[in-house]
């Protein structure tokens, strides 16, 4: 039923050349046609440093931040863990599937110890923004001098 | 196939990309295209795009798709920088079975829903048969 309904395909969306492009372009990307060279990947972090905070920004578009579990554990690894549904209505058949779903994890290791109990996540339209604070012993301390 | 990979690289940057008057680069949305019997659903990724920033029109049997990110501000220190922010833009043809007067579209937690209904005409109709 759903392969018969590819063949058909393009008088409705006139953009099957595109999606063949498209697939070579993932296979491209993936490395060798091996999608598992990309597999740990997501999602697609990135991280900048402000002061005492750290931020982690994360893109995962059509998840509640009920859907993900994260956490700070080894002083500073952090984890990013959810998974993405896929949102098929009844009765639907599909004409292009592009988004990935199912289950993911991801850690990172950051470069200084932060402090577990002040995580803060928030995820608005899409993006996945969490602050943490760094560790009392990474943080720069000042050092008196004295004279004499 | 696809249905079972469950990662994402990071994003495509587009192709065929129309001038920016502001600069920067475009992004390829992903989508899903799924069709029921009264319309095609069209689902996008636009992280980071609030409802308000979404551009959407329907022109001579194309729907163009045009999101707009907010910039994010400076950042000093960047540790780790594994994709890249900015608009997003893609275009559709659409084969005139569609009611372009009826599409609708939301746009909630960065995810663009585009409801695309088929004119009456198309429509799978159930037919009553009767005996006698």
């Amino acid at each position: 039923m759903t392969a018969s309904r590819w063949q058909t395909f393009s008088p409705v969306w006139n953009q099957l050349h595109q999606f063949q492009d498209e697939m070579n372009r993932l296979f491209d990307r993936w490395g060798n046609g091996n999608p598992l060279a990309g597999a740990a990947r997501f999602p697609a972090l990135n991280v900048w440093e402000e002061g005492e905070e750290v931020w982690v920004e994360a893109e995962l578009p059509g998840l509640n931040l009920k859907d993900l579990e994260i956490y700070v554990s080894g002083g500073n690894q952090l984890t990013v863990k959810g998974e993405r549904k896929p949102n098929l209505p009844d009765n639907g058949v599909w004409h292009r599937q592009e988004r990935a779903f199912g289950a993911f994890a991801r850690t990172l290791s950051l470069p200084f110890p932060v402090d577990a109990d002040k995580v803060d996540a928030r995820l608005e339209n899409g993006v996945l923004r969490i602050r943490l604070n760094k560790h009392e012993s990474a943080r720069p301390r000042k050092i008196a001098v004295k004279a004499e | 196939m696809l249905a079972n990979i469950t990662s994402s690289p990071a994003k495509d940057r587009a192709e065929a990309r129309p001038e920016s008057t502001r600069g920067g680069v475009f992004f390829t949305p992903r989508v899903d295209i799924v069709e029921t019997d009264g319309e095609l659903t069209l689902f996008a990724e636009v992280p980071g795009v609030k409802p308000d920033d979404v551009d959407l029109r329907y022109e001579k049997g194309e729907l163009l798709l045009h999101a707009r990110v907010q910039p994010r501000g400076e950042r000093s220190v960047v540790l780790l920088q594994e994709y890249d922010e900015g608009d997003f833009f893609r275009a559709f043809t659409i084969h005139e079975s569609i009611d372009s007067g009826r599409i609708t579209a939301e746009c909630k937690n960065g995810m663009l829903t585009v409801h695309l209904p088929k004119v009456e005409a198309v429509r799978p109709r159930q037919i009553a048969v009767r005996g006698e």
